[in-house]
């Protein structure tokens, strides 16, 4: 009996230690390296950065590692513009891309909710169907549409909308273009499903108090999905502040995202303590949208709002 | 409409709420069919029947969530079908009460009056009023989600009845209580009618429901109506072998008509009330277990007395009811009061007990 429950309590701690080991070992662990990284100089050498820490030199190695850490690459962040431009194009592609996609979503969202129910399975696969395939070809698939002899050109001269093609490509249209077709199933998810699981005598109860339809909808349907457009917006705006590939493959030189001065910092200046410091940076700025995200899951999952 | 007025009911007033030869099809379901039904002014009126009678149905044709597929319905002389339910002067209390979980007590009960723009003086003085009529003072300011059953229930009849409707339309509304509040809630929702005089027509599959708080009840099956009348008439005198049964316990015993007041049925020949049926038809005897006496000798004096063995007793607490085989192997529904405090059943299984009723006691059925 009691060798029984002992194995049953084995279980349950290791169902529970699993997840945070993996957290530990795919999140916290490079975390710290980076973080690390962030802290020490760029040289040329392999690897690029000192200090390294020599862990044979033992207490002594370790505090003179300590000593030649150093905070220049943040003030680096700080002292040049162009990280600040950057960190601000990318806010402002994630805050318009976030706008546009709910636009499009919510409408999107609430005919998947009220159309008939056998209908409902094939529309939320409709919605997931492009993961099927490869984001990156997808993307690359969009250059071939939006290129100067390409569909989107051809489509808008055959109904003579233009006369001449225009330049789609390389231009902070694309980019909006790339990332609200990339991102509208996570604004249109979230949405539906606050949308579907409203109860609908709630609308008649509303009509039998004397409201109109489309008033219902301003007094009930919508600040009942409110938990949804915040999921949604969060789901699309923090990813998208990071975004790298769509910019980087259809958006011009004009202005970089930070992901992709990150990206150039890396590989190109091969600086990798000031790329570790803008990842530490963003991840920073990005901590208050996720941890607004996670009190609202908290909240929905304690069932409040039902 | 014209005609509707003109059209008085029998005590001379026009009904406030008629039904003219509506039906409601769902694709190939007639949930109503060709229903006629008249509801005075400030009556409890009570729709029973089986789930999927098209008592619901008719209930949302009223509120103006259904179109009849025929037929019209008149309120107050007026042809409402045409009118969209936020403009209908009735207000409805839903079975799952659909209370608005985003709003407070108060946004939920003064919501009907702010889509009429009411002034903000008179919103709150009528919800206050509304708190104190359904005992919910000091709630006001409580979410939905942090109430019980019961006080979400007298939510949902506050926030319907605000509007000082024409007719209240309750569906269910007393069905997710637990029994003994539901008893209680019975006689507030017949003590708030009486207060306000307003018609309420309550829809419901609890016969004892229906029966304590209605003044009329129709009895529907298969969208048809099957009896309109008093409970004690549908008790009483139910029109039909289907509403004898549906309403309470019943025994129903086959039989021909004989000579004037008696019946020839395999118990042999039964005395009835005095009833002209035309002698040789089929006609039917309904039984109620309550009417019936039971002793272990033949009752003197008796006009129908049969003999049977107890086959099984079910104690109730305040009685008992019984099953007893009789001679042609049939079983009749017997309850007996528990007077006796000692709580020995009179009567064991197995024991030989004669049953007797008088004449008057059976109800005589025609179909």
């Amino acid at each position: 009996m009691l060798g029984q429950r002992e194995t049953r309590d084995r279980g349950r701690w290791i169902v529970v230690v699993l997840p945070y080991l993996w957290l530990a070992v795919f999140f916290l662990a490079p975390f710290i390296i980076v973080l690390k990284i962030s802290l020490s100089q760029s040289v040329l050498a392999q690897p690029p950065y000192v200090p390294v820490l020599d862990l044979a030199a033992g207490w002594e190695g370790l505090k003179t590692f300590a000593a030649q850490l150093s905070l220049d690459s943040f003030r680096l962040l700080g002292s040049d513009s162009l990280y600040l431009l950057s960190y601000l194009k990318s806010l402002q592609v994630a805050a318009i891309s976030t706008v546009i996609l709910f636009v499009l979503g919510y409408p999107i969202a609430y005919g998947m909710a009220r159309a008939p129910k056998a209908w409902q399975p094939m529309l939320v696969m409709a919605v997931v169907l492009p993961f099927w395939t490869s984001f990156l070809i997808r993307i690359y698939a969009w250059i071939n549409i939006l290129q100067r002899d390409g569909l989107l050109n051809d489509v808008l001269m055959w109904l003579r909308i233009i006369d001449a093609p225009a330049a789609w490509l390389s231009s902070d249209t694309a980019i909006y273009i790339g990332i609200v077709y990339s991102y509208l199933p996570f604004m249109v998810l979230p949405l539906y499903a606050s949308l579907e699981r409203m109860d609908e005598s709630l609308l008649e109860a509303a009509s039998d108090l004397g409201c109109p339809a489309w008033k219902a909808f301003w007094l009930i349907t919508f600040p009942l999905s409110l938990p949804g457009v915040a999921a949604g917006a969060l789901l699309s705006f923090i990813p998208i502040m990071g975004e790298f590939v769509i910019p980087d493959l259809l958006g011009g030189s004009e202005s970089q995202m930070i992901g992709q001065t990150l990206w150039a910092e890396f590989f190109s200046n091969r600086d990798w303590p000031v790329a570790s410091a803008i990842a530490i940076t963003l991840l920073g700025l990005l901590l208050v949208p996720i941890l607004f995200y996670e009190r609202l899951q908290q909240r929905s999952l304690e069932g409040g709002r039902t | 409409m014209a005609t509707a007025v003109a059209d008085e009911g029998a005590d001379g007033t026009a009904p406030l709420i008629r039904f003219e030869a509506v039906s409601k099809h769902f694709g190939a379901v007639a949930a109503v069919e060709t229903l006629t039904l008249d509801i005075a002014k400030g009556e409890f009126f009570a729709l029973l029947g089986p789930s999927g009678c098209g008592k619901t149905t008719l209930l949302r044709m009223l509120a103006g969530f259904e179109t009849p597929s025929a037929g019209r319905i008149f309120l107050g002389g007026e042809n409402i079908v045409p009118v969209p339910p936020h403009r209908r002067p009735v207000n409805m209390m839903f079975q799952s009460y659909a209370l608005f979980p985003h709003l407070t007590v108060e946004g939920n009960i003064a919501f009907g009056l702010r889509q009429e723009n009411a002034g903000r003086e008179e919103i709150a003085t009528r919800v206050v009023e509304m708190l104190e009529l359904t005992r919910l003072q000091g709630f006001g300011a409580r979410k939905i989600h942090q109430l019980s059953g019961g006080q979400r229930q007298r939510v949902a009849l506050a926030r319907s009845l605000i509007k000082r409707p024409h007719v209240l339309l309750l569906d269910e509304p007393l069905a997710a209580l637990d029994k003994k509040l539901r008893a209680e809630t019975q006689f507030e929702l017949m003590e708030l009618q009486r207060k306000l005089g307003t018609t309420f027509v309550i829809v419901t599959h609890d016969q004892e429901e229906a029966m304590i708080v209605a003044d009329r009840i129709a009895v529907m099956n298969q969208g048809r109506l099957m009896q309109v009348a008093t409970p004690t008439e549908i008790y009483e005198q139910p029109n039909s072998r289907w509403v004898a049964d549906f309403i309470g316990e019943v025994t129903i015993i086959e039989g021909r008509a004989a000579a004037l007041g008696t019946i020839d049925s395999a118990l042999g020949p039964l005395v009835v009330v005095n009833r002209d049926t035309g002698a040789g038809k089929t006609v039917w005897l309904a039984l109620r277990p309550e009417k019936i006496s039971m002793s272990a000798e033949r009752p003197g004096g008796a006009k129908n007395a049969v003999a049977g063995t107890v086959h099984e007793i079910g104690y109730r607490g305040e009685m008992s009811a019984y099953k007893v085989r009789l001679g042609d192997g049939s079983l009749m529904k017997v309850s007996i009061a528990n007077v006796n405090a000692r709580g020995r059943p009179p009567y064991a299984e197995g024991d030989a007990v004669w049953l007797s009723w008088p004449p008057d006691a059976g109800i005589f059925l025609g179909s």
